[in-house]
């Protein structure tokens, strides 16, 4: 069972055998009873999420699993060299989407994707944001098929969330369980924080001439994510602020302190750029602060991740991704993208309407694991329902084969058991580096045989060791 | 710090001391009502006008009973004033300003939300009574201690300070704003045992009969106990002790800012105009008139507060 990950099943692979060694050893029960011990501690730390449409008071825990996933020394180096080449290529690439769109001349990638595109902001052209970072983090979402097999599955390049789990998952491991911690070489995870405020504080605006304030911004206690906006700003020492604690004063954005405005230089938003400014963008944002993106491109604040990123990580461009890492980096792509048919194009639309419940067909704006088809375990309604939406909008729909993912042992009442995992590493980015924190978020399906990780539809999560060997 | 910041902390202490205060006097009603000393009836309404909750309990429940008083003021999850919304309110501003506390302190406070939570549902059996109030005073206990061990003396600290000296003064005065007809001078030295009574209820309503006795001996006196709640100054729920606090936190902020605010001067005159009196100045001038304007000062003050320090209007 342990073997799983990436391995023919029944053999331990040889990250797990530590684990596999210490597991064996335990006595009966110890680490069922830890396992429920665990909901306490995550209650208690008030790590919850709101489910959207459910009452806003209702204060959910994402399901945790004790068992660790483990990732070698060699397969860290392998995921992580790649990750940091797609990394950088993204940047790049939004860099010249912005600019001089070389990449569209070059015919490498379609300029009616762009042009059509939401999530392109023409107010972004020309403009440099500060220390040239349009990414300052990055979540790539990956998925393993095989020993040697990584797929991105997606760049989440907006505001990618998840980062206190892989957090508060090792917290609570060395809590549990901390001769582990003694025994196996684990990389650590915790210094996360103080890289992120490193590498916010390297991307200060122009208009910052002392040390770098850096806020956090939330839409507010009621947003799914506060937990983890509030954890981050606290981790980093940095200030939590909402859009009606600022107003833009003599040319800068300030936050109201108890000793009157002050400017604030960084802000790490956590909230959607249609949100930010309404006299720029959605005029019905009361989240956001009026005129923010003229400070913004005046040079009086920097907003990570940059407006207008999106653009990289939106579905109907995941297709090319291969080609804008090759375009910028001169190089192949040391990752794999996962086949995928653009249901845009009549003949690959064709393909994909003809083996409909071979194939996940998502929506090219949807997030968050809603609006999708998973033909080989959706009913024959589920999948004649998408047909006709198919057909009735191609260019809002991709097609990707179900993959063959790797399962990780979980931990449940019968003893060990297979589920599908992915995995978000998270990458930090700034004018003197790319830093990734040695570990990530692992998603789980709880439930047997499924294949959806997202936390609004049954994902759990689990620790994310990686081994210094 | 942020303003937000600030009124979250200022409101958190706030909703913790009132919600303690709720509980105490719940303590010493109830303990009136098993002795029958005097009308419980009239020591419920008592209880009820101190919180300020006379009218709308009337509205929803008619004539004060103790069953019903102790279930509007614990558990009764429709009523803002009830010790579980308090306790709910506490913790929604603490979740706010997160990042103003030490992990410690939230945890506490979170804690301490979740075991009320379970342990306020439903009727509480009257004999539960005495068991679920010191839970709840063991609780703020905790917050409590969190905040005095692991938070850094800072301005955040001292709007903890103020939000709880400020409602802790509120709460005193209140006590004696209705209870004052028993302590006014006019009524005998000596007081019969129904007067003893209620007297050491009002001390047992701040918890203060035992160092109310340490000090005195078992002699009650009216006046002694006025001079213990207003003027005493090492009586951990008299306005004196409270004004100290509260002079002592806004001149640690005028320092840190290097700024004395509005709310600065209001203070020290407030200190000096009611705590600056003798006891007999106090009586000679009128017990009550001396407590409404010392409720009034104390309330104009929190809003000065909130004004001087940017609390925003969402406080």
């Amino acid at each position: 069972m342990l073997g799983q990950d990436g391995g023919k099943s029944g053999d331990v692979r040889p990250a797990y055998q530590a684990f596999r060694k210490w597991l064996d050893s335990q006595p009966d029960m110890r680490v069922a009873r830890k396992s429920e011990q665990a909901e306490n501690f995550f209650r208690k730390i008030g790590i919850t999420f709101n489910v959207y449409g459910e009452d806003e008071a209702d204060e959910r825990l994402i399901p945790f699993d004790v068992v660790p996933r483990v990732l070698s020394g060699n397969e860290w180096r392998k995921l992580s060299k790649g990750i940091e080449q797609r990394v950088k290529a993204i940047n790049a690439f939004l860099h010249d989407i912005y600019h001089r769109q070389e990449i569209l001349r070059a015919g490498r990638v379609p300029a009616s994707l762009i042009a059509n595109n939401a999530a392109f902001l023409p107010k972004m052209m020309g403009f440099d944001p500060p220390g040239g970072i349009y990414t300052h983090i990055i979540g790539t979402d990956i998925v393993r098929t095989g020993p040697d097999e990584f797929y991105v599955l997606e760049d989440n390049a907006r505001t990618p969330s998840g980062v206190s789990y892989m957090l508060e998952n090792r917290e609570i491991m060395l809590q549990m369980f901390p001769e582990l911690f003694a025994d196996i070489p684990i990389r650590e995870v915790g210094d996360y924080p103080s890289w992120l405020r490193r590498s916010l504080s390297a991307c200060a605006p122009a208009a910052c001439l002392d040390r770098p304030t850096v806020a956090v911004l939330t839409p507010g206690v009621f947003n799914s994510a506060y937990f983890e906006h509030s954890f981050l700003a606290d981790q980093m020492g940095a200030e939590l602020i909402e859009g009606s604690d600022l107003k833009v004063v003599d040319g800068r954005i300030a936050m109201r302190t108890t000793q009157g405005y002050k400017p604030v230089d960084v802000i790490y938003r956590r909230i959607d750029d249609d949100f930010l400014d309404p006299l720029n963008f959605n005029p019905e944002s009361m989240l956001g602060v009026p005129g923010i993106f003229d400070v913004y491109r005046a040079g009086g604040v920097t907003i990570a991740n940059a407006p207008g990123t999106g653009i990289a990580d939106d579905k109907a461009l995941y297709s090319y991704m291969p080609d804008i890492v090759e375009f910028y980096t001169g190089e192949r792509p040391l990752l794999q993208n996962v086949p995928t048919w653009r249901c845009s194009e009549p003949d690959q639309l064709a393909e994909v309407l003809d083996k409909l419940d071979e194939l996940v067909v998502k929506e090219v704006h949807g997030s968050g694991g809603y609006g999708m088809l998973i033909g080989p375990t959706a009913s024959k309604a589920e999948i004649e329902e998408f047909r006709a939406k198919l057909k009735e909008n191609p260019e809002g729909y991709i097609a990707q084969p179900t993959l063959a993912l790797s399962t990780v042992p979980i931990f449940t009442e019968q003893g060990l058991a297979p589920r599908h995992v992915d995995f978000r590493p998270f990458v930090l980015m700034s004018p003197n580096s790319i830093d990734i924190v040695p570990g990530g978020l692992t998603r789980v399906a709880m439930n047997e045989g499924s294949l959806v990780v997202n936390s609004s539809q049954g994902g759990g999560t689990k620790d994310t060791w990686v081994l210094d060997d | 710090m942020l303003g937000k910041t600030a009124s979250g902390l200022f409101w958190m202490f706030r909703y913790l001391e009132r919600a303690e205060a709720t509980a105490r006097l719940l303590d010493a009603g109830f303990r009136i009502a098993l002795t029958r000393a005097g009308s419980s009836r009239s020591e419920w309404e008592s209880v009820l006008t101190t919180v300020g909750q006379l009218q709308a309990f009337r509205e929803r429940h008619g004539e004060a009973t103790s069953s019903k008083v102790i279930e509007f003021l614990l558990t009764d999850r429709d009523n803002p004033s009830s010790i579980i919304c308090m306790v709910k309110s506490a913790r929604d501003n603490a979740r706010g300003v997160r990042i103003g506390l030490t992990r410690e302190v939230w945890e506490a406070t979170n804690e301490s939300w979740m075991t009320l939570d379970k342990l306020l549902t439903g009727k509480i059996p009257e004999a539960d009574l005495p068991d679920t109030l010191t839970t709840i005073r063991q609780q703020n206990a905790l917050v409590r201690g969190a905040t005095n061990g692991t938070m850094l003396r800072n301005d955040g600290y001292n709007f903890v300070r103020l939000g709880t000296f400020i409602e802790r003064a509120d709460n005193t005065a209140r006590i004696l704003d209705v209870k004052y007809y028993l302590l006014l001078p006019s009524i005998s030295q000596v007081g019969s045992a129904l007067d003893i009574k209620q007297w050491e209820t009002i001390l047992r309503s701040v918890s203060a009969l035992r160092s109310y006795q340490w000090l005195h001996g078992a002699t009650v006196n009216p006046r002694d106990i006025a001079q213990f709640l207003i003027l005493h100054e090492q009586m951990p729920r008299s306005l004196a002790f409270c004004y100290n606090k509260i002079c002592d936190n806004l001149g640690y902020l005028a320092k840190n800012y290097d700024l004395r605010t509005e709310a600065c001067e209001m203070a020290d005159r407030i200190h000096l105009d009611y705590l600056g009196r003798s006891m007999d100045k106090i009586f000679d001038d009128g017990l009550h008139e001396y407590i409404e304007g010392f409720l009034a000062a104390n309330g104009r003050l929190a809003t000065q507060i909130s004004q001087d320090y940017s609390f925003g209007v969402t406080s």
